[in-house]
């Protein structure tokens, strides 16, 4: 069912200057599920995930958020289409002059004109939901990497989006951190009727959540299935990245010059 | 070589160019999005607390040292002719002409330029104001703007305080300590300064060297690199260009307010 997809991207071709990023992606999401996007570091998902927030434009092809074109939008309808998107960046990206509470009661106070209390009521409500009720008061740098990836989830649901997208929030957490982030992306996408999108290259937490999982590589789609299909998928790029081999389609090595030639070794025997 | 030079030396212009242009941009921009700064005037009054509050150390205490100098140095030379009495023309002139809005100026691009600076830029490089353009609020109208307003209006404030407090400075050491009569010091000071010619002056001075090193510190950090040495560099390029621009602006007004003055 059309009605079904929230996101769909189709064809979409994207580079910074000369250097292309995103060569024909095609990615459709659909209501309710969580959807992770996978590959390995500067493959291109974070500027995939700009493109969906409408942050950069797609040089050809579609994106479709609530299906509406974000090519076609000017500046009034994007910032319209952003009020049913949330997103996570990478820390946080908390405002650091603002306490814990103001953090998630932002866009209540900038989109709605909703009393004080009532404010006040829906902040705690949020920042219960994510276990952070406790810390309001606190201020940003007060929070553990964690706590703060936390209150900015809190702060993404705060006016009950559509959409959120996460951007690597598994980085550099602890294991108890990792499985309480991924539970709460699972949680809230469930309970909200959101639809997730989870840009990460931490497979075995993201696997643990994910309805559907899209692999780039070099800027473009290399696989897609579900988890247990990526699981048992037998093709090498997908094997080695689930399994962290060190070499593969991947290479270890940047490529170089013939080691023996960079070591002049030829030369210093004859 | 040569071929590298002219290259080297087309990128550059280029480049200057298309900051300037950026900058032209980001200045209209700032200025069309000023709504917010006045409908919720809570969020300029909060930012005229950072820049102008908190700048007023500084401005008070280097006030009354200008003062006190030119109390002792104008006394030195005007004693020579005889002219003494004329103490309290020469530092209030002296300092709401000219010291009390470029110092002020120089004063306020070192300390609330660099600040207002590093925090955008750090708000970039923590992909704050990302995070602000992705829950549909502006960043200009919002964070940008309030600033600008803030620094326009604490500007003139603090070249105000800044002359107060070196007409008191000069007043310390020129009667108080040498013993220049009083009623002397007070009344040739108030027979010899303008309110239009020299004070209102003064003031649409301050007010330009507001708008110079507001604009400049909001669109270095706004443009910094999101990087430490980016935020580091627009940092230290606020306070040089702020301080440039304030001096050589200073030499334009003078030129135009001041001609066919004696």
């Amino acid at each position: 069912m059309q009605n079904d997809i929230l996101v769909e991207i189709e064809d979409a071709v994207f580079g910074y200057g000369a250097r292309p990023v995103l060569k024909g992606i095609n990615l459709t999401a659909k209501r309710g599920q969580v959807v992770a996007i996978m590959g390995s570091s500067g493959c291109g998902k974070t500027t995939l995930l700009r493109l969906i927030g409408g942050q950069i434009k797609a040089g050809q092809g579609t994106v479709r958020v609530a299906g509406e074109s974000l090519g076609e939008l000017d500046r009034a309808g994007l910032y319209r289409v952003r009020r049913k998107m949330g997103m996570l960046f990478q820390f946080g990206a908390l405002f650091t002059d603002m306490s814990v509470f103001d953090n998630v009661a932002f866009q209540l106070r900038e989109h709605t004109d909703l009393p004080e209390n009532v404010i006040r009521d829906l902040v705690l409500m949020k920042l219960h939901a994510v276990g952070l009720r406790g810390a309001a008061h606190l201020m940003p740098a007060e929070l553990s990497g964690g706590m703060a990836r936390r209150v900015a989830l809190a702060r993404a649901i705060a006016l009950e989006p559509s959409l959120v997208m996460y951007d690597e929030p598994f980085a550099g957490l602890d294991p108890i951190s990792l499985g309480v982030t991924g539970n709460l992306i699972r949680r809230l996408t469930d309970t909200l009727g959101l639809t997730s999108l989870v840009v990460t290259h931490d497979v075995q937490e993201s696997l643990k959540i994910v309805d559907y999982v899209y692999f780039v590589s070099e800027g473009v789609i290399v696989a897609e299935g579900t988890a247990a299909e990526i699981r048992a998928s037998g093709l090498p790029y997908v094997h080695q990245f689930v399994h962290g081999e060190s070499d593969g389609p991947v290479p270890f090595h940047y490529p170089a010059p013939p080691y023996v030639d960079d070591l002049r070794l030829g030369v210093r025997s004859a | 070589m040569l071929k590298q030079a002219i290259e080297n030396l087309g990128n550059h212009t280029i480049q200057g160019v298309w900051r300037i242009g950026f900058a032209s941009r980001f200045f209209l921009s700032m200025l069309l999005h000023s709504g917010t700064a006045f409908r919720r005037f809570g969020l300029t009054i909060r930012e005229m607390y950072f820049t102008g509050v908190l700048s007023l150390i500084i401005i008070l205490v280097s006030g009354l040292f200008v003062g006190m100098v030119l109390g002792l140095q104008g006394y030195e030379t005007l004693q020579r002719y005889g002219s003494e009495s004329a103490l309290g023309t020469l530092v209030a002139l002296s300092l709401v002409r000219e010291l009390g809005p470029v110092l002020a100026g120089l004063l306020f691009a070192s300390r609330a330029g660099s600040a207002i600076t590093a925090e955008i830029g750090l708000m970039k490089a923590t992909e704050q104001l990302s995070a602000m353009e992705m829950m549909a609020v502006d960043p200009i109208a919002r964070v940008v703007a309030p600033r600008f307003w803030a620094g326009v209006i604490s500007m003139p404030l603090l070249a105000a305080l800044f002359s107060a407090m070196g007409v008191l400075g000069g007043y310390l050491v020129g009667v108080k300590l040498i013993g220049v009569d009083e009623g002397t010091f007070w009344s040739q000071m108030q027979g010899a300064v303008d309110f239009e010619q020299d004070i209102l002056n003064g003031v649409i001075k301050s007010v330009v060297f507001g708008i110079a090193v507001t604009t400049i510190a909001l669109f270095e950090g706004y443009d910094a690199p999101p990087t430490a040495e980016g935020v580091s560099g627009a940092t230290t390029r606020t306070v040089v260009t702020s301080s440039l621009v304030v001096l050589a602006l200073d030499f334009i007004l003078t030129a135009f307010m001041f001609r066919g003055l004696n």
